[in-house]
């Protein structure tokens, strides 16, 4: 209903528009530089404010590092319930998402609040990206090596974790996951160079997998023992602890998934779970698929993996053997 | 009465909490969970089997009510009551390996636990034959402590045997300690002249 709006309006200078499912819009600066932009925000995930805000401003960079981009400049989105949620606690969020920010190497130049009862934050991100570096979702060539560079879970504990039920060790882990930022994985594809690559986050390893392989005309053979998880992730599937966008993934991708090996209902439901700010999932030939994974941990991406490869197109685009 | 829990328009996890809650308050019974999504369906569905819990689904109208039994359900002594105090006597058991379900370790500790347990049975309850077959026969020949409460059943009128046919197979005839030695004959009229058969392995 929304799909025919024509928000391009046939602007030649926009690379990347609406209608690619891409992780972010691309427009053409000059010959050699593009502009990449993106926003997102999203609600608490863990308890501490400064973390909360950490973690939503590294989801929204996270678009153009999955671009191949680097942040140049930001804005602050908050919608807030003035009313119950006191100034420090404000503070800390805002103070949280400068402080990836910084990190990312941008600057906040502003922002927009809005009275909200249910609290947002996150952040509108404009990036650059040299041409030659940009890695759109589209152009995994088979025989490539597919990477992802952090655990998946985080649907699955955050939704625990908001009753109690997720374990601190294993929320300690899961905001360390989440406020990384995709910054040093984005470097490194610069450096090494990639075909393809994408950010995994609420449509899950599966969903956002199943994106890149359908506009690549593809099909991704994923090893389900290299991929990374948290186990405890696991255990509270296996107790209902599931966010409903996690069932939502499932219900959209199963036709386009085939499972070869047998894996538990739980297990499964962590590659359909809903990521927030998860990490890159990258298209790589075979022969840079080492150095670049070395690179990625180097750079911060510890539990980074090769989880599978890419091949020629089969009647399913996502294969787990 | 079984306990109604309305977890309709609730947000994920809300209702597997409300789920949580309503279980922990009853030793053994009935609650019904009422939800109006599919994703808290399924969740309190695996809380509840996480629990070992049974759940059975109804859809009505776009809500899902959740019938969740903790602990035995309400049917089984009700049943056990019908079927009258010497039914029992007509059942026969039919033990066809030294092991339950798919990890053998984990079977064999399941079917010694099964066996031993059965002496706590009232008399009346107790099977009136058991047969031992295929890798059932190692369990009358080297299971010393089974074969202790094998001989305790055995003392109060359940007949034993093992299938001859599968100790010579494992030509371990001379190893049997406890109970006779049947034929396929003897098992499959046993089989089909017994009411109840209960097999095991």
């Amino acid at each position: 209903m929304l799909h025919d709006i024509p928000f391009d309006d046939g602007n030649t200078s926009v690379l990347v528009g609406l209608e690619h499912s891409e992780d972010a819009g691309v427009f053409r600066l000059n010959d050699g530089t593009l502009l990449v932009q993106t926003a997102d925000f999203i609600t608490p995930v863990v308890d501490d404010p400064f973390m909360y805000g950490r973690i939503a401003a590294a989801n929204s960079l996270s678009d153009i590092y999955a671009m191949g981009g680097q942040a140049i400049c930001c804005l602050n989105l908050v919608c807030y319930d003035s009313c119950n949620i006191e100034t420090h606690e404000l503070r800390n969020i805002l103070l949280g998402g400068l402080d990836a920010v910084r990190e990312a190497g941008a600057a906040i130049v502003g922002g927009h609040t809005v009275d909200d009862p249910e609290m947002k934050f996150g952040l509108s991100v404009t990036g650059i990206v040299e041409e030659k570096h940009l890695t759109r979702n589209n152009n995994a060539k088979a025989g490539d090596r597919l990477i992802l560079t952090k655990p998946l879970g985080m649907g699955i504990l955050t939704t625990a974790n908001k009753v109690d039920m997720a374990s601190e060790k294993s929320m300690e882990q899961a905001a360390e996951i989440m406020a990384l930022l995709n910054k040093g994985a984005a470097e490194a594809m610069n450096k090494v160079g990639a075909h393809s690559a994408t950010d995994i986050t609420g449509f899950g390893l599966i969903g956002h997998a199943l994106e890149m392989a359908r506009a690549s005309g593809v099909t991704f053979r994923l090893k389900a023992d290299s991929i990374p998880f948290l186990p405890e992730a696991v255990d509270l599937a296996g107790m209902g602890l599931i966010p409903a966008g996690s069932y939502n993934n499932r219900r959209f991708t199963r036709d386009d998934v085939h499972f070869e090996v047998q894996l538990s209902d739980d297990r499964k439901m962590v590659y359909f779970d809903a990521q927030t700010s998860g990490g890159l999932l990258i298209s790589v030939a075979p022969e840079k698929a080492d150095i670049l994974l070395e690179r990625i941990r180097k750079n911060g991406a510890k539990s980074a993996e090769i989880i599978g490869e890419v091949g020629t197109r089969k009647e399913k685009h996502i294969i787990f053997s | 009465m079984s306990q109604v829990v309305d977890a309709k328009g609730l947000a994920c996890p809300q209702p597997v909490i409300l789920a949580k809650k309503a279980l922990s308050g009853i030793e053994e019974g009935l609650i019904t969970v009422i939800v109006d999504s599919e994703a808290s369906r399924e969740n309190v569905r695996r809380f509840a089997e996480s629990q070992g819990c049974t759940v059975s689904v109804e859809e009505k109208d776009g809500e899902f009510h959740l019938e969740i039994a903790k602990g035995y359900t309400c049917g089984i002594p009700d049943h056990a009551e019908e079927s009258g105090k010497d039914t029992g006597k007509k059942r026969a058991m039919f033990i066809q390996s030294d092991s339950i379900g798919p990890d053998a370790e984990l079977g064999k500790q399941l079917l010694k636990a099964f066996l031993e347990s059965m002496v706590e049975l009232e008399d009346r309850e107790l099977p009136a034959k058991m047969i031992f077959v295929n890798r059932g026969v190692f369990v009358t020949c080297f299971w010393n402590e089974t074969i202790e409460k094998l001989a305790e059943l055995k003392a109060r009128g359940v007949e034993i045997f093992s299938c001859g046919a599968c100790l010579n197979f494992f030509k371990i005839a001379d190893k049997l300690k406890i109970g006779g030695v049947g034929n396929a004959f003897d098992s499959v009229q046993t089989l089909v002249t017994h009411e109840n058969a209960i097999t095991l392995g």
